[in-house]
């Protein structure tokens, strides 16, 4: 039993079988990778994870409840985080509001009015938004507009806004697609870094085999969605099948 | 932080002495004197100054926060107030209970129309609310006439069964409003040299309820629930992936802002007890829109200087006419004199339309921050080029 | 039964409007992106079209007929239209008789000329600006628009008649086997109902059977591959946008003769057309013509007497009702597409 357990997951859309018996198992505190070509069905994969759709059938159970049926906010509230493919922030916020909204949904759940304090006399929420800011490196740019952010500090700021929330699961969808090499490493070593100083599970969906091979302690390989192996990175490197249905289109 | 709340007490102190000393400011020019036609210091213009200013602001909360264009919040003007005369013609002419009750009628009418519309968003919200509220508009002129005495209006007659009070005054005529005995027409006239000022009970009543109701926004604008609302503008994925859910928070901005218009009905009610369905129309809910542009949706006193500007040109344009034309530009030659007063005929009197059309179009285009982006703007080029660093300066509030 | 049939045709006229209003913002909408609220100011300008061209012809010269005295003794002044002094008085009377099928020349050109003035001069700017802004800055359009007609025409309806041999009613009772005078329909609104199945039909044709319309249904589909193809697209869009603005306006001038024509008939028509664009689909050309008949039948359909008796009010709120459940029941409408501003 993992932290997230998917069992005989599978989604079709008209004639098309996007997933077919899906079985994965996320173990607590791990670094999982989901691999596969275009098409495999990670993104749907993904997107049943998260509330955005719900699987025709199998169940997806998440610390030992079923997040079937449950809309993302409710899935996120469990303590499911998802960072996106292209960064997901609130553009017209500064980064220090974008900073302090996770917050604010952590202390106070999915909705709460408070429309007479003034944000910025709750202390508790602001000093741990502007702690969440400086584990970030972010801490002098607090005031900016967030729109107005380069990609990479964008993404920084998406991934820090996930953390702040202390998420027991972290997903992540291709963090680096589109990324400059430094950028990606710079990525890279955020993730580790996370993985070494906090109590949290990490599952990301990647391309960049570079960033897969650094970060990942087990991976599993999709494709045509169904899962075609799951094991440790050294023996999924040698592994024929994935050679063939996967790597093999690189070498 | 200390810089934002002094910034946020300067604005409500000039909103207050603007609402306050509006007596004097409208009315710049010596009765009498040539100029006497622009002032607007008089009763009844000055209360709808306040109240559009009212019903900007709550509109604001809801457009200029989260986005959502509703094309039909006339439909709570109006609903507050028949509620507000029902109120008159029942219970008493104090005008406390009538607006009480407007407020919380229209507050329950916005959370059924909301809870409905706010299930779509963008143009689908927006034909939704102008859908609802054209359907209150003509049931309120015809099904609905045993409630709103379709077309002639509710008014306020003689044998009106008021439980607190008597359905005729001693001599036969209808009682009027009042607040706890001061009737809301009684007017103070202080006669200073040329100079006429007049303080009407009612208006100071209005402007006092403006500035409580712009000082809740300024409240709502700087909390954390306000900071919600504008993360629903800006992204509502990112908003459910972080385990808030948007529809209740949208749902309260639209209740709040459909309150506001209710209690702007009621205090129209008020004012003048009677109410009529064409206040529900959705030109009057366009007017609303116009005004929360023109000054500039998602800042604070936008809002109420749009309604200030609209309604103060509204009268004043409309009262120019060709003959005071003619005296503005006698120094011209005839010739010209005639050309320039029929070039500018189309757009005075009952052209005023027209140039609020133009008008609102170039805001939009050019300025679409609206009169607030305008100031900022022209005060950027007065200071020129010394503080050029402040564009990097750190930029504590985007809502003004 | 017979009271069934006259409702539909009575839907038929109103319909046709909406169908052809809607036709008009759906082709905006589905080339350009753009929601247009200055449309139903465009059906007005049309409607004005024809009251101008009955204008035209009706300026008259005065001359003097001695032989016959007003009631104050003079000389009576008698008015000639000048059409009648050129093409003689059978000719000029007929002309003039004519003057709103006649419009439907007179105002093609005038409309396609606004619509390209609008399109390069003002929505041009507003493609990638947010629906919101378009939406405003075409409310602020739609106002001057109906205050320029206002400040020249004045605030009250001009009556503006059809020609004399269409001025009758026809008895479908007889012809359909029923007691005479059951059903009584005017022949004008037959000739509404036909001219607008004609433009209809013939911009489906425009679109399905041509080159140009080939390529403005890709764009439709698919504005950015169409870019990539190298096609001028934005060019064509603002042929179609000429086109939109014809065919709302041909919709308004053959309306003169039903509601004699006002100022503000423009957004009376324009609240309704949305809605009837949101029934039949945002983008969806079939959907916009089927929404509209299909309102407008209701409509007629809730204003019969024995419906009101059973629900008081309905005739007024029907097409609100329609389309409040539609959009919540299936907010892509009738035939739209899954997705289309659905953010």
């Amino acid at each position: 039993m993992g932290i997230l357990d998917v069992k005989d997951v599978g989604k079709r859309f008209g004639g098309l079988q996007a997933l077919g018996n899906v079985n994965l198992s996320v173990a607590e505190n791990s670094v999982h990778a989901i691999i596969g070509p275009n098409g495999a069905g990670k993104s749907t994969l993904l997107n049943c994870l998260v509330g955005k759709l719900v699987p025709d059938t199998g169940s997806v159970m998440f610390d030992g409840q079923s997040v079937l049926g449950r809309s993302p906010h409710e899935i996120n509230q469990m303590g499911i985080s998802r960072v996106f493919q292209t960064p997901e922030i609130f553009g017209d916020l500064t980064v220090m509001e974008n900073m302090m909204i996770p917050v604010f949904a952590k202390r106070d759940g999915a909705f709460r009015m408070h429309a007479i304090e003034n944000m910025m006399a709750e202390r508790d929420i602001v000093e741990t938004a502007e702690k969440m800011l400086v584990d970030m490196n972010m801490a002098e740019k607090r005031h900016m507009h967030a729109a107005s952010m380069s990609r990479g500090d964008k993404r920084r700021l998406e991934i820090g806004m996930c953390l702040a929330q202390e998420p027991r699961l972290l997903l992540l969808d291709e963090p680096t697609a589109g990324m400059a090499r430094a950028d990606t490493n710079n990525t890279i070593d955020l993730l580790k870094q996370i993985k070494d100083e906090r109590d949290i599970t990490i599952a990301i969906i990647e391309h960049d085999m570079h960033v897969v091979f650094s970060l990942a302690e087990r991976i599993t390989v999709l494709a045509q969605g169904t899962p075609l192996v799951e094991d440790t990175p050294e023996n999924i490197k040698g592994h024929p099948k994935v050679r063939e249905a996967y790597l093999g289109e690189a070498a | 932080m200390l810089n934002l709340q002094k910034h946020d007490k300067t604005l409500m102190i000039i909103v207050a002495v603007l609402v306050l000393f509006a007596p004097f400011i409208l009315n710049p020019f010596p009765t009498g004197s040539a100029m006497a036609q622009f002032n607007a210091g008089y009763p009844d213009l000055m209360q709808r100054f306040v109240i559009f200013g009212i019903f900007a602001v709550g509109f604001n909360i809801l457009f200029g926060l989260t986005g959502y264009l509703s094309f039909g919040h006339a439909a709570f003007l109006g609903v507050g107030s028949y509620s507000a005369v029902w109120m008159f013609k029942l219970l008493s002419m104090n005008v406390i209970p009538a607006i009480l009750l407007s407020v919380v009628i229209s507050g329950l009418f916005a959370l059924l129309i909301g809870f409905v519309s706010l299930r779509r968003s963008g143009i689908y919200f927006s034909i939704l609310t102008l859908a609802f509220a054209q359907m209150s508009f003509n049931l309120a002129y015809s099904v609905l006439t045993p409630i709103t005495n379709g077309e002639t209006g509710l008014q306020l007659t003689l044998d009106d069964p008021r439980i607190l009070g008597v359905s005729a005054t001693a001599d036969g005529g209808i009682p009027v409003t009042s607040l706890f005995g001061l009737e809301m027409r009684s007017t103070y006239e202080m006669i200073v040299g040329p100079w006429t000022f007049q303080f009407n009970a009612g208006y100071y009543l209005c402007g006092i309820i403006l500035l409580a109701a712009f000082y809740l926004s300024l409240r709502i604008f700087r909390s954390p629930f306000g900071m919600m609302l504008r993360a629903v503008k800006s992204n509502q994925t990112r908003l459910n992936y972080t385990g808030l859910n948007p529809k209740p928070y949208t749902l309260a901005a639209f209740v709040i802002s459909g309150m506001y218009a209710g209690l702007a009905g009621g205090l129209m009610a008020s004012m003048d007890p009677l109410a009529g369905a064409e206040r529900m129309q959705w030109t009057a809910s366009g007017e609303v829109v116009l005004m929360t542009i023109l000054g500039g949706a998602g800042t604070l006193i936008g809002p109420v200087l749009g309604a200030g500007f609209i309604k103060y040109f509204e009268n004043i344009f409309s009262k120019i006419n060709d003959s005071i034309l003619h005296s503005w530009f006698s120094f011209l030659p005839d010739g010209i004199e005639d050309a320039v007063v029929f070039l500018i005929h189309p757009f005075i009197g009952k052209g005023w339309h027209l140039t609020l059309g133009i008008l609102f179009m170039l805001v939009v285009i050019f300025l679409p921050g609206g009169l607030v982006e305008g100031g900022q703007r022209i005060k950027k080029w007065v200071s020129g080029g010394k503080n050029k660093a402040d564009d990097k300066a750190p930029k504590t509030e985007p809502a003004e | 039964m017979d009271a069934i049939i006259l409702q539909i045709l009575n839907g038929l006229d109103k319909g046709s409007a909406y169908a052809l209003i809607a036709l008009g913002l759906t082709l905006i909408f589905g080339t350009l992106g753009v929601v247009n609220f200055a449309h139903g100011a465009l059906f007005m300008i049309g409607a004005f079209c024809a009251v101008t061209l009955s204008k035209i012809l009706n300026l008259s010269f005065e001359t003097v007929d001695e032989t016959k005295l007003d009631f104050l003794g003079n000389p009576a002044k008698i008015k000639t239209p000048y059409v009648e002094s050129w093409f003689g008085p059978e000719v000029g009377a007929t002309i003039i008789d004519w003057a709103v099928p006649l419009a439907i020349l007179f105002s093609i050109p005038i409309m396609i000329a606004i619509g390209f003035i609008m399109e390069r001069g003002l929505i041009k700017h507003f493609y990638k600006r947010p629906h919101a802004d378009q939406i405003l800055v075409t409310f602020g359009l739609a106002i001057v628009l109906q205050e320029i007609i206002k400040y020249f025409y004045g605030a009250n309806p001009i009556p503006t008649g059809a020609p004399e041999v269409f001025k009758g009613s026809y008895d479908f009772g007889v012809l359909l086997g029923f007691d005479p005078n059951a059903i009584i329909y005017p022949y004008w609104r037959l000739v509404y109902f036909g001219f607008s199945a004609l433009i209809i039909g013939g911009v489906f044709a425009f679109l399905q059977f041509t080159t140009f319309g080939m390529v403005v249904r890709a764009g439709m589909a698919d504005r950015e591959t169409v870019g990539l193809l190298g096609i001028n697209i934005d060019k064509r869009f603002t042929i179609m946008f000429g086109i939109a603005a014809a065919v709302a306006g041909l919709a308004g001038v053959m309306y003169a003769p039903i509601n004699s024509p006002n100022y503000h008939m423009g957004m009376d028509f324009l609240v309704l057309s949305f809605v009837v664009v949101v029934v039949g689909g945002m983008g969806s050309l079939p959907g916009a013509v089927l929404a509209g008949f299909l309102l407008g039948i209701l409509e007629s359909f809730a204003s019969m007497n024995e419906v009101k008796s059973l629900i008081p009010g309905i005739d007024q709120i029907i097409i609100y009702l329609v389309a409040i459940i539609i959009l919540l029941t299936r907010p892509r409408g009738l035939m739209g597409r899954k997705g289309v501003m659905e953010d």
